[in-house]
């Protein structure tokens, strides 16, 4: 298992070096860079600009400065974002945890919904209730993010039921942890409904053939021949081994979540990653796009490291291999 | 072909239902200059945010009318955008009618379109936007720009993703390495963070053309990479078959083996794959436009139809007509994955 892992880590530093240089690339061929709107400024002198081209390296051939970028990165320093005056860094931390608390609350939540109705579907196999569900779990797949968010909204706006925009109310007095808390979690509500709801259609389908591959394998033929009770069957035999493929899920699910995230994020005014990213775009702060951009980017590497993890925690097989 | 219909229709009769309303869709908005009751820029600014026009079988008088009819309407409040019927005069609505000269795609003109009434009542089958302009024509012309862009988006990355995979795996060694290094980069980010980088690249103010082919190349250099990997897998597999063998023994060039050989025979896959893909595509380029980094006004996409409601609960709660578009792109996203679906399971060799 520590081989495994170790293994593992070790692969990813091509892959976190390539990610970087793509970002790096990506940015470098951004029209203007930092200073160019520095100069514009008339309180800054053309030296100190000087000398901060020079500290920043950029008076260097373009592969000695991502060198330089690299270095910086591994101090977790993105540089200064030049629309909110503060650095990358303090503007990406508050986003970030924002957006993974909506990321983790909306897998829980379709993972929740999702395992449970595809055991039923996939044990009552061409019932009215698969059939329904099975409709649903289309519907779900075929709806963009942004339109379900939408609608949210329409509907939020119009009966008021819950709090739209921002985490915290601003009418909100009570201070105490707990209120605060609570708060937090009725803003999320909206934002992370739509996220699950978009999602629980493709956890809904993957996991019911899992559970239809599983159930038709001898072991289960086995255990019924036992005589074990059906409960037994379901969930000890055929549930365990369908879950298994899903952790490799998992990981990529991190990568769809991000996108319909992102944005949810934007048009229900959660204040996250997505929301964060579009800003810079619109404003060409190119360090801060640039910093979300290897964020994403990260967070989606460790995400399928976890699965990863996860698969060979709970799946001997691979543990071995 | 013939029998490949039979097949699909065999198989699914909600795919084949699918499939012909897809060509539907397409032809539709392919000809929305004669079929659209209004030019996507002609606006009536003082029936901004009008609700769906009211069509009429039954008067004022309780009369039954055969034919159709709409009442004019004016604003009643301002502010709150309502509007009254004026139960005055019927309009009916008239087929082949004669308005300004528009150009079917750019050679014909046309003065006649399919449907409309006449002045000053106006017929907005989904209701008008914020310059009054009417929602179910600019659909129409929008359908031409989001239908295309994914079309061409997903042709021509899959192209580049067929023939990066082939080359990968055809050669192997370290062109494979290298390739399938750079597919793995590119898969490492969230398409979404990567698209907005990707549009950070360029200036945000440019001509219409000019974001088209940007949003054409953002999506296709995001698509690329996923398809190369499998088509790389597939010629791997495909690549140690006798007939490829014999091909080699015969002295067959490369090029040959590959584009009459094996290629061929991974287009049951590609198919299926760019049929499951397309909607990516068009989530793709209605999720810019929508954020105002795509298709900008005046003209329409299903995207930036959405994008007035976008951060603005007033719009939202006040015009909810201006969803359509996003139910426009949850039916079409709806057939092509039914429609994907079921070419999975027909154009399968396993199942023939």
């Amino acid at each position: 298992m520590k081989k495994l892992i170790l293994q593992r880590l070790l692969q990813l530093i091509p892959m976190v070096i390539g990610m970087s240089f793509v970002s790096f690339i990506i940015i470098q061929s951004a029209p203007g860079d930092y200073f160019a709107q520095m100069k514009l400024n008339p309180e800054i002198s053309p030296q100190t600009i000087e000398e901060m081209r020079t500290s920043f390296g950029l008076d260097r051939p373009i592969i000695v400065q991502y060198f330089y970028w690299l270095k910086n990165l591994c101090r977790l320093d993105f540089g200064v974002s030049f629309a909110y005056h503060m650095p990358v860094k303090n503007l990406i931390k508050f986003r970030l945890k924002n957006t993974l608390c909506l990321a983790i609350f909306s897998l829980f939540l379709s993972w929740l919904i999702a395992v449970p109705l595809a055991v039923i579907s996939g044990y009552k196999q061409g019932t009215f209730f698969d059939r329904v569900f099975s409709i649903l779990a289309y519907i779900s797949i075929s709806l963009p993010s942004f339109f379900v968010a939408l609608l949210f909204v329409y509907f939020v706006s119009k009966t008021g039921v819950l709090p739209l925009g921002g985490t915290r109310s601003i009418f909100n007095t009570d201070v105490s942890s707990f209120a605060v808390f609570l708060d937090y979690l009725k803003h999320l509500l909206v934002p992370g409904l739509v996220l699950s709801f978009v999602s629980v259609g493709s956890l809904f389908r993957l996991m019911k053939n899992n559970f239809i591959e599983s159930f038709n394998t001898p072991f289960v033929l086995a255990a019924w021949a036992r005589g074990l009770p059906a409960s037994k069957v379901i969930f000890k035999h055929a549930l365990r081994n369908a879950l298994n493929p899903m952790f490799t899920i998992l990981g990529m699910e991190i990568g769809t979540l991000l996108n319909g995230a992102a944005l949810t994020e934007i048009i229900c005014g959660w204040p996250g990653m997505g929301s964060l990213i579009l800003e810079a775009v619109l404003s060409q702060d190119l360090y801060l796009v640039m910093g979300s951009l290897v964020i994403s980017g990260m967070l989606l590497i460790i995400g399928n490291l976890i699965g990863d993890i996860l698969i060979a925690y709970f799946d001997p097989r691979i543990r071995i291999a | 072909m013939n029998r490949f219909f039979k097949r699909l229709k065999t198989h699914s009769k909600a795919a084949y239902f699918s499939f012909w309303f897809l060509l539907i869709f397409y032809f539709l908005s392919f000809f929305a200059d004669i079929l659209a009751p209004y030019h996507f820029d002609s606006q009536f600014r003082n029936k901004a945010y009008h609700p769906p026009t009211k069509i009429h079988f039954r008067d004022k008088q309780g009369r039954f009318h055969l034919r159709p009819f709409v009442y004019d309407t004016r604003i009643e409040d301002p502010v709150f955008k309502t509007y009254v019927e004026d139960h005055s005069k019927k309009y009916f609505i008239k087929l082949l009618v004669e308005g300004d000269e528009r150009r079917i795609l750019f050679f014909f003109k046309t003065k006649k379109y399919l449907f409309g009434v006449d002045k000053p009542a106006n017929i907005f089958l989904f209701g008008t936007d914020n310059y009054g302009r009417d929602i179910f024509s600019r659909l129409l012309y929008g359908g031409r720009i989001s239908l295309s862009i994914s079309l061409i988006g997903v042709l021509i990355s899959f192209t580049f993703g067929i023939i990066t995979g082939g080359i990968a795996g055809y050669f192997g060694g370290i062109v494979d390495k290298i390739l399938m290094r750079l597919v793995e980069i590119m898969m490492v980010f969230p398409s979404f963070y990567l698209m907005l980088s990707l549009r950070a690249m360029f200036p945000l103010n440019l001509s219409s053309l000019q974001v088209y082919l940007l949003i054409v190349l953002i999506l296709s250099l995001i698509g690329w990479a996923g398809l190369s990997r499998i088509v790389r897998g597939m010629v791997l597999a495909i690549k140690e078959e006798d007939y490829v063998m014999a091909a080699k023994s015969i002295g067959l060039s490369h090029w040959r083996i590959m584009f009459h050989h094996i290629f061929p025979n991974t287009f049951s896959y590609t198919i299926t794959a760019l049929t499951i893909s397309i909607p990516g595509y068009i989530i793709g380029e209605a999720a810019l436009s929508l954020l105002g980094l795509g298709i900008q006004e005046p003209y329409p996409s299903w995207g930036n139809i959405l994008s007035s409601t976008i951060g603005n609960l007033r719009v939202i709660g006040d015009a909810p007509w201006l969803l359509i578009a996003g139910a426009f792109i949850f039916i079409v996203l709806i057939n092509f994955n039914l429609l994907g679906d079921a070419l999975r399971n027909v154009l399968d060799p396993k199942n023939w």
